[in-house]
């Protein structure tokens, strides 16, 4: 763990543990946002036949660049009848809530930042704390535009919490484990010991389990892409509606805080797709380090395998942005409440029959 | 000796402060010439109209309450996932017991017209009475104007 490397170097618990919280920030969640932002623009265009950023740097790989330069020198503009103290504790609030998931999600073998058994739990707790940010940055900016969005986005996230809890509870009657590293390891070595595939179980109960993990994991796929209010349940910050929902008024440094925080969260929620049905860090055949017996390469393997997993489900969910029009909000509540609700129900009570009978 | 939980404590002490510092750092870079236009609330370049805290839909407030009984069913359900295999087909009829209820609490509010979002028809829990004669004619009358 590098946890132990950092104390045996520092030799004080305290500042190994500072020093490991800011790794994925400064190692992983910046580069990544650098990188999906432009991502996220040269996909849309080359979907819409366009070509997107191609001016600064070859084929606008600097562009994001040139867009937090820009952003660091954006006049803050705060209106007058704002709630200045609930306005600016909104971005730190909701930053925190999507950054402290990360602390319990597995990057590699060695690199985890906490090791609770509660894991799943507290990922779920914690990014509630998004929802009270969300709220409170569209009540305070005392704007139409941002109360709606900011209602709209707090029954959403609230309503698709519910599928996504009920799917944590399938994998956790399979598993029988909270702990997100411990799941991780479970789903080892090959691709059909992945959840997806039914988990490292043998006979019959593999095969039951196949098409149920399958629904599980496009129930939690969906939900979990509501829950960071990504197109097609983007009616929180429908563009052509709210002009851009709950940080409508934000500019400046701030704005930039809610964006970096909706790129950490858009990633956190595929770290843990991948975490529960796609073997979290694991690769999918065999590692390189076990075939040349070179024990120090399996953690930079597992490492690119949980990059590889995750910026994949990143990009799937800008694939959807560009297939999927927008849901009404009847239309999202009936989906949540009367499709993935009882579906998962049923599947909660299935897995209990098969794990307990077969 | 730091706990598990003091790890996760200095991840949100992180965040926090990152926050932070980037509003302070950028607060030291960027110009701030505020005019009486620029201090305005945003709203298409309209002067504001009104306050927009008002009251709201009621649906909101009904959803939340939907969620909490779920979400607290949920948390209850959580250490029973972790070891009802221990006890078997017992173990599990517990849970599912529960969970059926839980499913009958849901049909109950579908029925209600709960989860219908835009417009709920609400059906009362009573039986059909048949309408006073005086309505009836009424009805009849504006019919026939």
């Amino acid at each position: 763990m590098i946890y132990d490397w950092l104390f045996r170097l520092t030799g004080s618990e305290t500042a190994a543990a500072i020093i490991q919280s800011l790794l994925p920030l400064f190692l992983f969640i910046l580069p990544f946002a650098l990188f999906a932002v432009l991502l996220e623009r040269k996909v849309s265009a080359h979907m819409q036949d366009r070509l997107g950023p191609m001016r600064v740097g070859y084929h606008g790989i600097l562009q994001t660049v040139a867009d937090i330069i820009k952003l660091v020198q954006k006049e803050d503009i705060v209106a007058k009848d704002n709630d200045r103290l609930f306005f600016d504790l909104s971005p730190v609030i909701v930053f925190t809530g999507s950054y402290a998931a990360f602390a319990v999600i597995p990057f590699s073998g060695i690199f985890l930042g906490s090791n609770i058994d509660l894991g799943l739990i507290y990922i779920v707790a914690v990014t509630g704390l998004v929802v009270a940010g969300i709220l409170m940055g569209g009540w305070a900016s005392n704007n139409k535009y941002s109360l709606l969005g900011a209602m709209r986005a707090a029954a959403q996230i609230i309503s698709y919490e519910i599928p996504t809890l009920l799917i944590i509870l399938v994998v956790i009657m399979v598993s029988g484990t909270l702990n997100l590293y411990t799941l991780s390891e479970w789903q080892t070595s090959y691709f059909w010991n992945w959840l997806i595939l039914g988990g490292p179980v043998f006979g019959i109960e593999k095969l039951l389990f196949i098409p149920l993990m399958m629904m599980s994991a496009l129930i939690i796929f969906t939900s979990t892409l509501a829950e960071v209010n990504r197109t097609p349940f983007d009616i929180p910050e429908a563009e052509s509606e709210l002009v851009s929902g709950y940080h409508t008024e934000y500019s400046g440094m701030k704005f930039a805080m809610f964006f970096l925080a909706e790129y950490a969260n858009m990633f956190a929620v595929a770290a843990i797709v991948s975490a529960l049905f796609f073997g979290g860090f694991q690769s999918p055949f065999g590692y390189l380090g076990d075939l040349f017996n070179l024990p120090w390469l399996i953690p930079i393997e597992q490492f690119f395998w949980f990059t590889v997993k995750g910026i994949f489900f990143v990009f799937v969910q800008m694939w959807l942005r560009w297939t999927l029009p927008r849901f009404r909000v009847d239309q999202l509540m009936t989906f949540c409440w009367k499709y993935l609700i009882p579906f998962a129900f049923v599947i909660l009570i299935i897995v209990g029959l098969i794990t307990v009978l077969v | 000796m730091l706990t598990e939980f003091g790890k996760v404590f200095a991840f949100m002490l992180t965040a926090v402060l990152f926050v932070v510092m980037a509003v302070f750092a950028s607060k030291l870079i960027r110009p701030a010439r505020p005019t009486t236009e620029k201090l305005k609330t945003y709203e298409c370049g309209e002067n504001p109209e009104g306050s927009p805290w008002v009251k709201f839909n009621i649906r909101f407030y009904v959803v939340a309450l939907i969620f909490l009984i779920f979400d607290v069913e949920v948390v209850l359900l959580i250490p029973w996932a972790l070891v009802y295999k221990g006890s078997g087909i017992i173990g599990f009829l517990v849970g599912a017991i529960f969970l059926i209820l839980l499913g009958l609490g849901m049909a109950y509010e579908w029925r209600k017209g709960d989860l219908e979002w835009a417009r709920p028809k609400i059906i009362p829990p009573v039986l059909k009475k048949e309408e006073p004669p005086e309505e009836k004619s009424q009805k009849e009358l504006i019919i026939v104007e």
